[in-house]
């Protein structure tokens, strides 16, 4: 390989390598790092099908939409569906508020901003992003929990009260709409620097050709930019709901819990991941436990689905777009 | 996959007509004591020319002279280059369209420009053109608007049959020309060209060095070139810029000589445009 | 701005201010939008420090907790700061070896297609919900042994080995081939080149992976109520069994009617928040300041 080596030259061939011995313990050792990765993450499937491997054979299929949950000994019956339900109009609810509101802040720090402003705005809500989910937890069970229910809930009600969304305010601001607003706070910095990324990639001259028509700046990103980037923003929308649906902490902390499935935004319910969080540690049989690992495999499969899709999404345009990496606003 | 079918060849070149006699001509730019500066480095200095209405004007010069700087403030383009500033006028309609209080975006919607490269945008041929018309308020009519400026730009026999296909699906020339349907669909009053044939092979520029000549009776174009053949084959008017050293030693461009292509070309009055033009340098 | 358009004969004008104010309206929106985000920021911030300043003394770190105290005794958190420096540095300590590791085989020696094999693999490690990492820990680690601080810093390395192995990746691929050609061509076998010419580029971005991955895992709980939250009241630096956790302490105590033991919690609170942002931002500093490194090789 080397003809550079005049140590070598006299001793090895000119053709072929000789096989060292470091060579192939340094492989050895990094490729069974990898392939240790592997195995982890199929033991981590393997382990989170057995053990929900009881409540499968119990409930089958049905478990995934049958409301129900009780663990009393003796009455015991279990599914997911009212979690299924929380998840779902949790994290949709909640991607729908952070959508406007991280696209808004990706074009502010991509066209809008003045330079001086850019890095440190964009260093503050990815600041966000850092909160652990547990102090977002804390403070939304403690502050904005009761402030919501305050000012917001009692006013929706009042006003609004004729849908059935906005029923009666829940009692101390732990609910499902407190709940929405969390997750809002915690998928809007991912949603936000994704599709900052993806904004401050569209070639300059696409845009530089759009407002030579004598377009304004708004029309321009609306007839170009958002355009050229929707799929990627697809992707950021996909992660954004993945993170929303598998957060446990912060959602179990203000959620209130609950096993009904009713429409008021202002009541209380669960989560997949967060009856998971509340009930692991207090549940006393094999089937409970079983059920509640049963609730995490229907988590890790969502999870699994919108990390894989938003992947393929992002090869798919990447592929599409010939991979231009760069490009300034 | 792209089927791309080139335009007939037309074998005899392009004659310019004569131009109209001076005092005939009509001012549409009216540019004075033109400086533009970035980030404090002067690109261009004192600048003064006059620009007439339907006409080809070519803007001509070695590199880094400043053409495209130039080009680029008759529709306020330098705007978005950060640390860009200018002073002196560009009279257009009587209003100085460098003043601040003047809305680049109302500059744009009656100037136009093609750029060096084509960019058409990833929309479909059709949507190409009609954007710009639906953005702008040119609702009506939009099948006809988009059939006309595609014939203008000498496309529409070559895309007719396929308007759904994506504008990228074309081969650089046809793109180009899709470029200059995209910008003269909007009706602009003038036609910036920053050396639209650059990356084009001679056919393609050939055609675009046709259409030129069959639009300038609507419009007013100003390209910027680098090559002098097509200069003299295409413009009326000519303005020779080149590269000055001012104190200190630093580099700028200025306007060395307007006038009349055929008197750029065979008599200059200028030394440095007779160097130029007779290919002695840059 | 400019407020005036041209006006003239023969002039497009049309429509000019109605897209002008539509133009105006979203710039505002947009200025908004960033105004939400970085008052939400500010709020949250505020009210940590606000409410947990108070009961920010020495009492929170070295004194054990006194559940259902009913006398003023001082009290404190001592035995989650302590759990927590255990648990954390020892998932690194897992992680860290690891994903240097994967990230040398997958940018040194594996073939394109294990590459992108292994590369979507780490992603999909990474999408793994927190919780269902403690799940799978509980059930494969736990179940029948009990809980243990080991069992809780592995649950966290699991969450930190992808992103050290990213961050490794990426200042792998940033050191040019032409040094690693040049040490080959003077005869140095690739373990050695790979060990000592190439990695010793990478540490910056390394050591920038690691600390953002500790950022990143410092205040998870959902893997630690699993593995490591059966804990007794005494400090202990003992990880053959559960120990207490910061971001487990501030669960509990979130959870609890007391107000006294919210105080705690917004101290904690206030604590963990201080070390993630002092960690992130070195993190990020770290980031830009070997990436301007790099640029001027």
């Amino acid at each position: 390989m080397t003809t550079l080596d005049l140590n070598e030259a006299t001793r090895r061939p000119f053709t072929g390598r000789r096989v060292r011995f470091g060579d192939v313990a340094l492989q050895v050792v990094a490729g069974t790092a990898a392939l240790a990765v592997t195995v982890l993450v199929g033991l981590i499937v393997w382990k989170v099908v057995d053990g929900a491997r009881l409540s499968i054979a119990t409930y089958g299929l049905h478990f995934v939409w049958r409301v129900a949950w009780n663990p009393v000994v003796g009455r015991e019956v279990y599914g997911a569906g009212s979690f299924l339900f929380g998840t779902a109009i949790t994290s949709l609810f909640a991607l729908a508020l952070a959508t406007p509101l991280a696209l808004g802040i990706a074009l502010f720090l991509s066209e809008l901003a003045p330079r001086g402003l850019r890095a440190p705005v964009t260093a503050l809500v990815e600041t966000l992003a850092a909160i652990p989910s547990v102090v977002i937890g804390l403070w939304g069970i403690l502050v904005l929990g009761p402030a919501l229910r305050t000012h917001i809930e009692g006013w929706l009600h009042s006003v609004f009260g004729f849908i059935p969304l906005f029923g009666d305010p829940s009692a101390a601001g732990a609910s499902i709409f407190t709940a929405i607003i969390v997750l809002t706070i915690m998928i809007l910095p991912i949603v936000s620097s994704i599709s900052r990324e993806l904004f401050l990639g569209v070639p300059h001259e696409l845009k530089e050709g759009a407002l030579a028509l004598g377009t304004t700046r708004w029309e321009m990103v609306r007839g170009v930019v958002f355009p050229y980037a929707r799929g990627g923003i697809a992707a950021a929308l996909i992660l954004g709901l993945g993170r929303a649906m598998g957060e446990a902490i912060a959602v179990t902390q203000v959620i209130g819990g609950g096993v009904f499935i009713h429409w008021s935004l202002f009541g209380q319910g669960d989560t997949l991941a967060s009856k998971i969080a509340s009930s692991y540690q207090g549940s006393t049989t094999n089937l409970s436990t079983s059920s509640l690992v049963y609730l995490g495999l229907i988590l890790l499969v969502f999870s699994l689905l919108a990390n894989v899709t938003a992947q393929w999404i992002v090869r798919r345009v990447a592929r599409r777009h010939g991979v231009t990496r760069g490009g300034h606003a | 996959m792209s089927t791309t079918i080139e335009p007939t060849v037309r074998v005899e070149t392009t004659r310019r007509q004569p131009m109209p006699p001076r005092e005939r001509l009509e001012t549409i730019f009216h540019v004075e004591g033109l400086d533009a500066l970035y980030s404090g480095k002067a690109a261009i200095k004192d600048v003064t020319i006059d620009v007439y209405k339907n006409l080809v004007t070519a803007i001509i010069g070695p590199s880094g002279c400043g053409k495209s700087t130039f080009i680029r403030c008759f529709n306020r383009m330098n705007d978005l280059i950060p640390g860009f500033s200018q002073t002196g006028t560009i009279r257009y309609h009587g209003q100085d369209i460098c003043a601040s209080n003047i809305d680049p975006v109302a500059v744009r919607r009656n100037i136009g420009m093609v750029f060096q490269r084509p960019n058409p945008f990833p929309k479909s041929i059709y949507d190409n053109v009609a954007w710009g018309c639906r953005v702008l308020g040119m609702k009506d009519g939009l099948d006809e608007r988009v059939e006309r400026a595609l014939t203008q730009a000498a496309l529409w026999d070559e895309v007719k049959d396929r308007l759904k296909a994506s504008g990228l699906s074309l081969s650089g020339g046809q793109q180009q020309r899709l470029c200059i349907a995209r910008a003269i669909a909007v009706e602009p009053d003038v036609v910036l060209m920053d050396e639209p044939a650059a990356s084009l092979d001679p056919i393609a520029t050939q055609a675009i060095e046709q259409l030129m000549h069959e639009l300038k009776s609507e419009y007013t174009f100003v390209i910027v070139t680098h090559n002098m053949q097509q200069a003299a084959r295409v413009a009326d008017m000519t303005a020779f810029f080149s590269i000055s050293r001012g104190e200190e030693g630093k580099r700028f461009g200025e306007l060395i000589e307007y006038d009349a292509t055929e008197k750029i070309f065979t008599a200059p009055s200028d030394k440095r445009t007779e160097d130029y033009v007779t290919g002695r340098f840059g | 701005m400019s407020a005036q358009g041209l006006s003239g004969p023969g002039l497009r004008l049309d429509r000019l201010p109605r897209r002008r104010a539509v133009n105006r309206l979203m710039e505002l929106l947009a200025w908004l939008a960033a105004a939400i985000a970085i008052a939400i920021l500010g709020i949250v911030v505020y009210s940590v420090a606000r409410k947990g300043w108070s009961e920010l003394n020495l009492n929170l770190i070295t004194k054990a907790p006194i559940p259902f105290s009913l006398t003023n005794a001082p009290q404190g958190l001592a035995n989650a700061f302590a759990g927590s420096l255990v648990i954390v540095g020892l998932a690194t300590a897992m992680a860290l070896p690891v994903g240097i590791l994967v990230a040398v085989y997958l940018n040194e020696f594996a073939p394109a297609a294990v590459r992108n094999g292994v590369g979507l693999i780490l992603d999909v490690l990474n999408g793994v919900p927190a919780i269902v990492v403690g799940i799978f820990v509980f059930g494969l680690l736990v179940v029948g042994h009990g809980q243990n601080g080991f069992d809780g810093a592995f649950a966290l390395a699991c969450l930190m080995l992808p992103l050290v192995a990213r961050a490794t990746m990426e200042v792998l691929a940033l050191v040019p081939n032409s040094l690693r050609e040049a040490s080959l061509g003077l005869g140095i076998p690739q373990w050695r080149t790979t060990l000592s010419i190439v990695l010793p580029q990478t540490v910056g971005g390394i050591v920038t992976g690691t600390v953002l991955a500790v950022a990143r895992v410092a205040g998870e709980t959902a893997p630690l109520l699993f593995t490591s939250s059966l804990v007794g009241t005494q400090t202990s630096w003992d990880p053959h069994h559960a120990l207490q956790s910061i971001p487990v302490a501030i669960f509990e105590l979130s959870e609890s009617p007391d107000p006294a033991d919210h105080a705690r919690a917004w101290a904690a609170a206030l604590v963990l928040l201080m070390f993630i942002l002092f960690a992130s931002l070195a993190g990020r500093w770290l980031a830009t300041r070997s990436r301007a490194k790099m640029a001027t090789r």
